[in-house]
């Protein structure tokens, strides 16, 4: 029994669940693409999840976890999250059928058999308000608010977590200085949500599901959305605990924990253990942190100008430069920070370049 | 000669009720104006709970055990004072990242954030976690009657070498 849970902790620790995750990902939206869009698969995962949720409540720690009144709706969440992503993905694959056979999408045939608003469709909505409506009171009366004592400027929770909405921003910010993770990133994500209609000219998808006409589109939105917002949600609501420590989810929330997290800088590895300028971190902050701002002013220039001219040689071509560089500019930030964590859970990296002197760091 | 001819008023709107509403109307978007303005008066008065003083004593040196974090002072002052072999200093306890408060851990022998979980040591130095910089200490010194005395208003960074200012540490050798 405890070789499984200690396995299920190990599985949970970030950086291979991060890896776990990404690899599912592609998993489902490639090789088996086609079995995850049957009926089968959702029930399958929906009853799995389920199965998985409940054997694991015989925990003690899993069962404090799961049940707390703030959590019980993220986790009721996560099974609406599975199906309403698993619906487009059986759309999609019909649909992809249906165009590679040269018919019509499915939506134009439903098209030729028209309803009225008045009946089918108020009736349908009036159902659907009068089931929100009722659980909504369900959960009202049988959950109770989660309230904690009045606000006091020198205690802080412990662990001390945003609402669930937030908790990916939360996770970002251990990796990232707060202005970067808490201003730019946030205004990035509405911006690229924003500027996606204009650099997206693909007409093909408009107004019935697909998959094969926008791979790319798909396959970044999604990863973006799912691995970079959804998996550090549940990080944040499943796996976090007191300190801020990462706890398996049957791992007791020892407040002692230990957990050796010394973390390193940049110039730090380059003189202190390379022993570069006999081991002594220059006085003089370019100095210090040339390679760290090179590396980074390479990622944001170097870095389009080389995908242009190979990888994604195709994509230059059929948007035209402006929407091109803009797109490679926003996908190069995302990726910065799956890649800022992965650094940070092998090397222990801290900042790429570290200059409190002028509160900068990235 | 017949004088000009001028159109008749519309029935129901004398001259008279026209100003009378006219009047009803300014006047109630005068007091409705006013009653705002008022309340908007109010905001200039917010409900504070007076921070304390900024500057207070912290009893004599030798209540102070060399290697303890006193924590005496955290909760009415948001000050930890720490005894080293040499002398006391005061730290902020307040995390350099987002502001939030950190724990002291005794058998770890650090301060450590909940928000984010930055650690730092005992001398306030920062070393795990996304914290930028170590914690921020106060001035401290000895007030006439010997008790050890904390002055918030000034404070001393490390990164910017103010930590080997007199003030920011109390030699007790």
């Amino acid at each position: 029994m405890s070789f499984i849970t200690d396995f299920i902790n190990f599985l949970c620790r970030p950086a291979i669940l991060f890896t776990l995750s990404c690899v599912a990902f592609y998993l489902v939206l490639f090789p088996f693409r086609e079995k995850f869009a049957k009926k089968s698969a959702l029930y399958t995962i929906l009853v799995s999840m389920a199965v998985f949720i409940l054997v694991s409540m015989l925990n003690p720690t899993f069962r404090d976890v799961v049940t707390k009144a703030d959590n019980v709706p993220i986790v009721l969440m996560l099974f609406l999250l599975a199906f309403f992503c698993w619906l487009p993905l059986n759309k999609a694959v019909k649909n992809d059928k249906l165009i590679a056979e040269g018919k019509d999408v499915e939506n134009k045939q439903e098209a030729k058999e028209l309803v009225f608003t008045w009946p089918d469709l108020i009736f349908s909505e009036f159902i659907c308000a009068i089931i929100v409506w009722s659980a909504l009171l369900i959960w009202a009366i049988t959950i109770r608010a989660p309230l904690e004592e009045p606000a006091n400027p020198v205690e802080t929770p412990n662990p001390s977590k945003a609402p669930w909405y937030f908790l990916g921003l939360q996770e970002m910010l251990v990796y990232f200085d707060p202005w970067l993770a808490g201003v730019v990133f946030p205004t990035l994500i509405v911006v690229g949500l924003i500027v996606l209609p204009y650099i997206d000219v693909n007409p093909k998808g408009n107004g019935y599901y697909c998959f094969k006409e926008r791979k790319f589109a798909i396959t970044t939105y999604l990863f973006g959305f799912l691995i970079l917002w959804i998996v550090l949600i549940v990080l944040g609501t499943f796996l976090r605990g007191p300190n801020w420590n990462f706890y398996g989810p049957y791992e007791v929330w020892d407040l002692h924990k230990l957990e050796a997290l010394r973390n390193v800088n940049l110039s730090e590895y380059i003189f202190r253990y390379a022993g570069l300028n006999g081991g002594k971190l220059p006085d003089f902050w370019l100095f210090r942190e040339l390679v760290g701002i090179v590396l980074v002013i390479g990622y944001m220039v170097a870095g389009p100008i080389l995908l242009a001219k190979t990888v994604m040689k195709g994509f230059l071509e059929k948007m035209g430069k402006p929407r091109f560089y803009i797109m490679v500019t926003i996908l190069l930030l995302m990726a910065s920070l799956p890649i800022k964590m992965i650094l940070r859970w092998t090397i222990n990296l801290k900042y790429i370049v570290a200059i409190p002197e002028y509160f900068f760091n990235i | 000669m017949p004088g000009p001819s001028f159109p008749e008023a519309p029935e129901g709107i004398s001259r008279r009720s026209f100003i009378t509403w006219l009047s009803v109307g300014w006047l109630g978007f005068g007091a409705a104006l006013g009653a705002g303005l008022t309340a908007v008066g109010r905001l200039f008065f917010p409900n504070v709970t007076f921070e304390p003083p900024q500057q207070f004593k912290a009893g004599f040196p030798a209540e102070y055990a060399a290697g303890k974090v006193d924590e005496r002072f955290k909760k009415k002052y948001g000050v930890w004072l720490v005894r080293n072999e040499r002398g006391i200093y005061a730290l902020s306890t307040v995390c350099t990242h987002l502001g939030c408060t950190p724990n002291w851990l005794d058998g770890e022998q650090k301060f450590k954030c909940p928000c984010h979980g930055s650690g730092f040591y005992a001398t306030g130095i920062n070393f795990e976690g996304p914290a930028p910089r170590p914690l921020e200490r106060y001035k401290i010194g000895l007030a006439e009657d010997g008790q050890v005395f904390v002055d918030k208003m000034a404070k001393f960074k490390y990164e910017m070498g103010q930590w080997n200012d007199s003030n920011s540490f109390l030699e007790l050798v």
